[in-house]
């Protein structure tokens, strides 16, 4: 069985690689037209790096919610602890921009990193509803934290941070995490975390360290969300602790949600359009939060309903993994 | 600063909000197996039902609060039905989701309609200031640890006395064996609902009559904490929720006056991690064991 998978991985190498290295060249001249043309105002213009850090946020965010399965409040902590890592180093080195950007940006991720071992370890011990919790607690508690201590500016936040951040730094990591996470969720590991999801108690009785892969999974998302603040603080240029609360957290989620769990997609495309539909309904961006509150519940119902399955076997929607009960009863 | 007994009683005052506010969730959390995230959007919903019946429609107090109690415990059970009831199959974190998504729902609506600006509101509770020796108590925190204090024990009366109570126990403890012997299980969880949210309300009263001003995110902080409250306690236990939600007030209190006040959240958050760590079932709750 294993030789007949590895056959078919063997054989689809060459060719599906060499398209997805197509893909990713032509996409990236794309975005270079796009953001060096004229075809775009500077209005949409300066969506195209939101965009990418969102779609960082929201495929790394997917991997702990739509991958294992459990869901996390926490992300804009992680982006929060790499925005600021980042920040620091790029105001306190003295170095050329670029190796200055790229021990950012390492250094950020790893921080962030370490932070999801932090969390990710005694988390172990719960799931569901009581894991989403803890993760929105350590949001909080990494939100006052930054408030509080001095090196990080307290509530004034930081300001000057240089605008390193550009549409070719942004596309690169953009590619870099969709690729590491797609190889990942498809890999050993990655059938391992859904396997996880999918029944918890079956996963654990054939053997799978359901430790080890939760903390896997925590940590890996962790890092790209610190990437991902990275990114953000050096767009933005200024960083306050309260643009990484509860409501951040969430906003990403809505894009997980709103391109399905578990799928990468979906992911991608869900960021695309919940960046760009706030721009383009400029009238309307006070309806922004219940656009958000609205595309959270419509689509748990619809997911929940027999609309979804129908559509599904009919092959209207792409199939998504169907998330367990795990509801004590 | 005042003294140490001061601390204590102002920490009780905002203890028993969150108290009545964590009753909620354990005993929609009981009956339902899901955490209502949009219970503390209902204090806010509350407060604002309050100031416009005050202030616009120049009601007497007596009225303010009672409408405001039922448009609450009736916006509880809507919610219920629209979002909740049709995922009562649905895999938890669907559900979760859905409440999140309620959340944010409300808190926009009032964003909407009311603006982000807060409004000042003045305290309906007129009763003077309290001196006992060197401790002054504001008349604000004794009417609270009075009419919670009515309220907890009410609720205990009633869930333990009466036959709709013996129905919600009844569900929490299995849902399909109390349909079995002919309680109505969808009209338990509505009136549930209507119990938690009605709470909420009073809680909303209370917090706005301490705070004295209104915005539409009031009910997010208060609402999360009173979780910490609810899940501190052991989540499904009543008592645990009223322990929870006074033993958190005072370590509130005690660290905003002693630690620092920029921390405080941290330190309250603090405690639900290490609770959760050394006993995730809370102070008082049952222990699940895991079936196959």
């Amino acid at each position: 069985m294993q030789n007949i998978v590895k056959e078919k991985k063997n054989n689809s190498f060459t060719k599906k690689n060499l398209l997805i290295t197509a893909g990713i060249i032509l996409g990236f001249l794309v975005v270079m037209y796009l953001a060096e043309g004229n075809l775009l105002n500077r209005q949409y213009k300066s969506l195209i790096v939101p965009i990418g850090i969102y779609i960082i946020l929201a495929v790394s965010l997917n991997l702990t919610t739509g991958f294992l399965g459990e869901l996390s409040l926490g992300h804009a902590g992680f982006m929060a602890i790499g925005a600021y890592t980042g920040a620091l180093i790029t105001l306190n080195l003295n170095m050329p921009e670029a190796v200055e950007f790229i021990i950012a940006l390492i250094v950020g991720g790893f921080i962030a990193a370490i932070f999801g071992v932090l969390i990710g370890v005694p988390v172990l011990r719960l799931k569901g509803d009581y894991l989403a919790i803890v993760t929105l607690a350590f949001n909080e508690i990494i939100r006052s934290i930054i408030n509080f201590l001095g090196i990080t500016g307290g509530a004034m936040g930081l300001s000057k941070i240089p605008r390193y951040t550009n549409y070719i730094w942004v596309y690169i990591l953009v590619v870099l995490t969709i690729v590491i996470i797609t190889n990942l969720v498809n890999s050993r590991h990655g059938r391992a975390i859904s396997a996880i999801r999918d029944n918890y108690v079956a996963a654990e009785s054939i053997g799978l360290k359901v430790s080890k892969y939760k903390v896997m999974a925590f940590v890996i998302a962790a890092f790209f969300a610190g990437i991902a603040g990275v990114l953000y603080g050096h767009n933005l240029s200024v960083l306050k602790p309260a643009d990484f609360d509860y409501n951040k957290s969430i906003e990403i989620l809505v894009i997980v949600v709103l391109g399905g769990m578990g799928s990468v997609r979906g992911s991608v495309i869900a960021a695309a359009v919940l960046t760009i539909l706030p721009e383009v309904l400029r009238a309307a961006d006070d309806f922004r939060m219940l656009l958000y509150a609205v595309v959270l519940i419509a689509m748990m119902l619809f997911n929940s309903s027999g609309i979804r399955t129908k559509l599904e076997e009919s092959g209207k929607l792409p199939k998504l993994p169907k998330l367990t009960r795990n509801r004590a009863k | 600063m005042g003294s140490v007994l001061e601390q204590l009683i102002n920490g009780l005052g905002t203890g028993s909000i969150y108290a009545l506010i964590a009753l909620g969730y354990t005993m929609v959390y009981g009956i339902a197996k899901m955490i209502n995230f949009a219970h503390g959007d209902i204090i806010m919903v509350g407060a604002y039902v309050l100031y416009v019946t005050v202030t616009q429609f120049k009601l007497p107090v007596i009225a303010a609060v009672a409408i405001t109690v039922t448009f609450c415990a009736v916006l509880g059970i809507t919610i219920e039905k629209i979002a909740y009831k049709p995922l009562r199959k649905a895999p938890s974190l669907a559900v979760l989701i859905t409440a999140i998504g309620m959340s944010f729902l409300l808190q926009s609506l009032a964003l909407l309609i009311f603006n982000a600006n807060p409004i000042a509101f003045k305290s309906i509770i007129d009763v003077q200031t309290v001196k006992l020796g060197n401790t002054t108590v504001s008349g604000v925190t004794l009417v609270t640890l009075i009419v919670t204090m009515i309220c907890m024990i009410t609720l205990s009366l009633f869930i333990s006395k009466t036959k709709a109570g013996s129905a919600m126990r009844a569900v929490s403890e299995d849902k399909a064996a109390a349909q079995l012997m002919g309680i109505n299980v969808n009209r338990t969880i509505s009136m549930t609902f209507a119990i938690g949210s009605a709470l909420a309300a009073v809680a909303g009263i209370l917090f706005v009559c301490q705070y004295q001003s209104i915005k539409p995110t009031l009910g997010a902080l208060p609402g999360i904490k009173a979780f910490v409250a609810a899940v501190l306690g052991g989540i499904g236990s009543v008592p645990g929720a009223m322990i929870g939600g006074v033993l958190l007030g005072v370590i509130e209190s005690i660290s905003k006056a002693y630690i620092s006040s920029e921390l405080t959240d941290a330190i309250v958050f603090g405690v639900l991690v290490l609770v959760l760590l050394v006993k995730p079932s809370g102070l008082l709750g049952k222990n699940r064991i895991e079936k196959v």
